[in-house]
């Protein structure tokens, strides 16, 4: 009888909670409590706290071989099919017009990829391989579907805390972004209107995800299931032929993904595998890489000027960092703070969606370099 | 002098912030439009008197379209 009782209360869970998971539950309810209450990337972060909510209960083999969290995992995002097919959704949305106007600030969105590298060799400097370093220096890209599709392939042990780290920041970017922009450029700078853009064709807007898969996919192989996808999503909402798909990824599809992506990530978060003291230094080299993206962006933009008749204010490469388009709306407001009739938006969308291939690039590169 | 105000950009028109006859001091906001999920005052270009709205809110702006114009 008493044998039987011991069985019953040793099938639940109580007795086999940690201090870890509990650890871990107060960290899903702070970013719980941020999603919901503070308005932090909630389609992401209310599916991911909650997978570490789930995931740290005990005896409930969720993460186990078979178990419903790992079958996300694995089969989601460990087989790198969730990001592509975000990025499928994210390209149609993406409008490349700002770019094609002004093909200079390719360069921009490239520049900014700058923090990716210094956050790399600052990682590596703290001790981490050059895997993890990879996958840490991603997150200065600010594009939370590359960085889980790197880690994926290099240091997945890694995946929760950088892709926490680069959600969270994204989030900060009001936060980040002004202060090294006010330290990198003067009050006159900032003022700089920019001259109006020239207008776009229909047939340049088709012609572009051609033209960039194939120079990109060309030149970095490994970026092809993110670049691909990117510009067939692109390919769907330019060409104004098929509706129908436009929509669906951009909003059904990438809204069920987005759940299995979220809940998958969170539960790679278990108590053993968050609780380290590598876990800080991610998040510490995260902004370190964030600040660096932004100040990249901004040098670049100062020196291209030197060269160019045709300017462009310093302040549009700080919206390289990607985070579209929360980047380009902080680089606005920074302008019309300096001149109320400065209008940066649609000038730093530029940067801004060029940062996102950027990432993906870097992504690409640490791939082949690393693999 | 009339001194059109065009919008700096592809947008929404939201709002005019001013009416017919009003007078405005250069850099105040004269109207607001939505661009990028987010409201982006337009100010105007110099003083004058309000003299003329040529747009609605609801009404899809760019740059060549005059929203109002100053005297």
């Amino acid at each position: 009888m008493l044998e039987q009782l011991t069985q019953v209360i040793n099938s639940t869970g109580f007795l086999s909670l940690t201090p870890g998971n509990l650890i871990m539950w107060i960290i899903a309810f702070i970013l719980m409590y941020l999603a919901i209450k503070k308005g932090v990337e909630p389609l992401l972060l209310v599916p991911i706290s909650f997978g570490i909510f789930a995931a740290n209960f005990p005896l409930t083999g969720l993460m186990e071989q078979g178990g419903l969290f790992y079958m996300f995992f694995h089969n989601g995002i460990q087989n790198e099919l969730i990001p592509p097919l975000i990025f499928l959704g994210l390209g149609a949305m993406t409008d490349f017009g700002p770019v094609i106007a002004n093909p200079k600030t390719l360069l921009l969105g490239a520049a900014a990829q700058l923090g990716v590298y210094a956050a790399f060799f600052t990682a590596l400097l703290f001790g981490f391989s050059i895997a993890e370093a990879a996958v840490i220096g991603i997150i200065g890209g600010a594009d939370g579907p590359t960085t889980i599709f790197l880690s994926a392939n290099l240091a997945p042990h890694l995946m929760g805390a950088v892709s926490v780290a680069a959600y969270s920041y994204m989030a900060l970017v009001p936060l980040i972004i002004p202060p090294v922009a006010r330290l990198l450029t003067t009050p006159k700078e900032r003022a700089m209107v920019m001259k109006q853009m020239r207008p776009v064709s229909k047939g340049e807007k088709i012609l572009f995800p051609l033209l960039a898969s194939l120079v990109i996919i060309l030149l970095v192989p490994k970026s092809a299931p993110l670049i691909a996808m990117f510009m067939l999503g692109n390919l769907f909402m330019e060409s104004g032929v098929v509706q129908r798909l436009t929509d669906v990824s951009r909003n059904e599809l990438m809204n069920i993904v987005t759940i299995i992506l979220g809940l998958g990530v969170g539960a790679t978060m278990s108590a053993e595998n968050f609780l380290k003291p590598q876990t800080i230094y991610i998040f510490i080299l995260g902004i370190v890489a964030f600040a660096f993206a932004s100040a990249g962006g901004i040098l670049i933009a100062k020196i291209m000027n030197l060269f160019t008749t045709n300017k462009v204010n310093p302040l549009i490469g700080a919206a390289g960092v990607s985070a579209v388009p929360m980047a380009a709306r902080v680089v606005h407001q920074l302008g019309a703070e300096a001149n109320p009739q400065n209008y940066l938006l649609m000038h730093a969308m530029g940067p801004n969606v060029a940062g996102v291939i950027g990432t993906a690039v870097a992504a690409g590169a640490f791939l082949t370099a690393i693999h | 002098m009339a001194t059109p105000v065009n919008s700096p950009m592809v947008g929404k028109l939201v709002s005019i912030d001013v009416n017919v006859g009003d007078q405005v001091k250069e850099n105040d906001p004269v109207a607001t439009i939505e661009a990028m999920k987010m409201y982006v005052k337009i100010y105007a270009p110099a003083s004058g008197t309000v003299r003329e709205i040529k747009a609605n809110p609801g009404d899809v702006v760019n740059p060549d379209t005059v929203i109002l114009v100053l005297e």
